[in-house]
């Protein structure tokens, strides 16, 4: 069996904000298929490692190719490529002044020009498939904050995406909200989808992750299946983190 | 045709009249000292009366700002200066600017201090009164600091328009800055007086509309 | 006669006011189309300088906020008098008419700039990220997904400003131009009688009082969001 390329392939990535430097020099690879599940403490650069692979933040240095395109070389159309990469933000970012449906028409009609109706007939399909086919006329501001996160994740889908970002999409929510959630991103990986998510949700790293990414102070420390960084960290810093973790 | 500076920024005439610029300046800043507290009392007599529960009371109020918020300053000042010597009261010049500005400015602090009043949360009365405070020192030394605290910007930039306003004065022949520089323009036949007005306005203004738009950006950022 | 029937005889003077009602209302006219003029090129001028001010161009933003600057601090009639007064110096003589409507086009842009620019501020940056991250670009993001939003928040404080500025039409009667002030002026000078200023008064209630009623309603219609 040959082994596929990566989609996304990152070579010593480093970032800095003037003089404070975010990013130390990150290798990862992501396979097709594959849920990378990023952990570490506040500040050690896990969502800047994120917002890096769309070029929400402009890397200092480095390299990243997303799906054999390299991302970062100026005659790259970074709108086209940001189309196959879905990103999913802490606190929704949904548009206030669009319905659901709305919300997950614009860019169906603004980038890839769809025509209403079969923009309409695409964002129906994803909102079911958050199980929100009832909300798509519903404003932001009428739906839980569960029920906005999965707007936003049909926004993501809707424009078939390559691979699927997200940057702690659980952390703004109410604890009893947070499941909805999590089961979007289960069935998620059910059908296949390549996705790298920043979170504190341990147990649905133990439950759904292919791999667990250990970062502290802008460097990947220790990486591997759930079970070993969970259950026999190899480095101090990785156990210190995981025993705070489960301790709460 | 003679050149753009010799035109517009003709050195000689503008010291010519520079003198006479400055006394028509003070004549403004003398009314700016009148009109911005007497518009202030008058707004904040507005703004407290309006607390009133009673809708008789209200109303007036209400009818009163949104009176003299659509009303030109400048046909009001017409109206004070030239139509009431017709009921036998010459006021002058002076006291129909007085007059006019007083109703236009008390009208729009009134509106501002209004909204600074009712954007305090009313557990700070509450809470003054309890500690056994009068109504009057709750409302001066609790309500009011932080209800201009609220609207300062609104405040600045309203104190800012009454600068502004004072110009209309030249129109019944106050001798302020903007007439004193159209006397000497018609007694020099040359626009650079004006020009030399505008350049006093804008310099005595600018640092206003400077801080003006930093507490605007400051209030944005805390929302 | 009565103290009260001399008053009314003077300033309600029946037989002057239908002499002179149709001058008011032609100045009514006057005074409507050069603040409609001043709303629309104002507006659109001040929101085109918002834009532009929106891609971060360091020389252009400097150049935009003196701009803003300078027509937020200088009088509105010292500019009137400059355009109409001195630009003839400089062979250029503008109608009354045209030097009202410049002025004050001018001074409402520079207000709109910095109410527009406010508002494009307001709006959260997770907004632009959202919507970039979607594959929009710049100005698709600020057109569908910045503007309307920021729109919401600045249009309370752009019209009562809006209001305040077109009330400066009035300022046209020193620069000969034919709106109601003037109109109402040069009747009284006719007629030794000051019941046309009373319909001219009259006549900037009934155009300004709904737009300051309207004006109202706005703010509290528009005040659930923040």
């Amino acid at each position: 069996m040959t082994r596929e390329p990566p989609v996304l392939s990152i070579r010593g990535l480093r970032k800095s904000f003037g003089a404070v430097e975010v990013l130390r020099g990150i290798d990862l690879d992501v396979q097709p298929r594959e849920l990378v599940f990023v952990i570490g403490p506040s500040g050690s650069g896990k969502s800047t490692l994120l917002r890096c692979c769309n070029r929400l933040e402009e890397p200092s240095n480095g390299s990243i190719h997303f799906d054999g395109t390299d991302i970062l070389s100026p005659r790259t159309d970074i709108n086209a490529v940001r189309r196959r990469i879905g990103m999913v933000f802490q606190n929704f970012n949904l548009y206030p002044h669009m319905t659901a449906a709305g919300n997950v028409m614009l860019a169906l009609r603004q980038v890839l020009k769809k025509d209403r109706r079969e923009a309409e007939a695409i964002a129906g399909e994803a909102l079911a498939r958050v199980g929100l086919a009832d909300k798509r006329g519903a404003y932001p501001n009428e739906l839980s904050g569960g029920q906005q996160q999965r707007v936003a994740i049909a926004r993501a889908l809707a424009l078939e995406p390559k691979a699927v970002l997200f940057d702690e999409p659980t952390s703004a929510l109410d604890p009893e909200l947070v499941g909805s959630v999590l089961q979007v991103m289960r069935d998620l990986r059910q059908a296949g989808m390549t996705m790298v998510v920043v979170s504190h949700e341990m147990g649905f790293a133990r439950a759904a992750a292919d791999r667990v990414v250990f970062m502290d102070q802008g460097e990947i420390v220790e990486q591997g299946p759930p079970d070993t960084v969970f259950g026999a960290p190899r480095h101090a810093r990785t156990r210190a983190f995981v025993e705070q973790i489960v301790r709460h | 045709m003679p050149g753009f500076a010799e035109t517009f920024l003709n050195l000689a005439i503008m010291q010519a009249a520079l003198p006479y610029l400055l006394q028509g300046l003070w004549t403004t800043l003398l009314l700016v000292a009148l009109v911005v507290p007497l518009g202030i009392a008058g707004g904040l007599a507005v703004a407290l009366l309006y607390r009133s529960p009673r809708r008789r009371v209200r109303w007036p109020l209400i009818l009163y700002v949104d009176f003299f918020r659509a009303f030109p300053p400048l046909v009001l000042l017409i109206f004070l200066y030239a139509g009431l010597p017709f009921a036998g009261l010459e006021i002058g010049a002076f006291t129909a600017v007085a007059i006019g500005f007083f109703l236009n400015t008390s009208a729009y602090y009134g509106e501002v201090l209004r909204a600074g009043i009712e954007s305090v949360p009313r557990g700070q009365m509450e809470a003054a009164r309890s500690t056994g405070l009068s109504a009057g020192r709750a409302m001066a030394w609790v309500i009011l600091p932080q209800a201009v605290r609220n609207v300062l910007p609104d405040l600045v930039g309203n104190t800012l328009e009454v600068v502004k306003l004072t110009s209309l004065a030249s129109v019944v022949a106050l001798p302020e800055l903007l007439f004193a520089a159209r006397q000497a323009q018609s007694l020099t036949y040359n626009p650079s007086p004006i020009v030399l007005a505008a350049v006093i306005y804008f310099v005595l203004l600018w640092p206003f509309v400077r801080l003006l738009s930093r507490l605007e950006h400051r209030m944005l950022a805390a929302r | 006669m009565s103290q009260w029937d001399r008053f009314a005889e003077t300033f309600f003077n029946g037989a002057v006011m239908a002499r002179y009602l149709p001058d008011i209302v032609a100045g009514f006219f006057v005074t409507v189309w050069l603040a409609v003029l001043v709303f629309l090129a104002g507006l659109a001028l001040g929101l085109a300088l918002a834009l532009v001010r929106s891609l971060r161009v360091r020389p252009l933003n400097a150049l935009i906020v003196l701009y803003v600057d300078l027509f937020r601090a200088l009088p509105p009639l010292v500019i009137i008098v400059l355009l109409y007064f001195a630009m003839p110096n400089a062979g250029w003589s503008p109608s009354g008419f045209v030097a009202t409507w410049l002025a004050l086009t001018l001074v409402l842009s520079a207000f709109a700039e910095e109410i527009f620019w406010a508002g494009i501020l307001a709006v959260p940056k997770g907004q632009w990220e959202a919507a970039r991250s979607t594959g929009l670009g710049f100005a698709a993001t600020l057109g569908w997904v910045v503007l309307p939003q920021a729109v919401r928040v600045t249009i309370p404080p752009l019209t009562n400003r809006t209001i305040a500025i077109t009330k400066g039409t009035a300022l046209g009667s020193v620069v000969a131009v034919s709106e109601i002030l003037a109109s109402a002026q040069t009747a009284v000078s006719f007629s030794f009688n000051p019941s046309p200023l009373m319909l001219g008064a009259a006549a900037y209630i009934v155009l300004f009082f709904p737009v300051v009623l309207f004006g109202r309603w706005v703010e509290t219609r528009f005040a659930w969001k923040r």
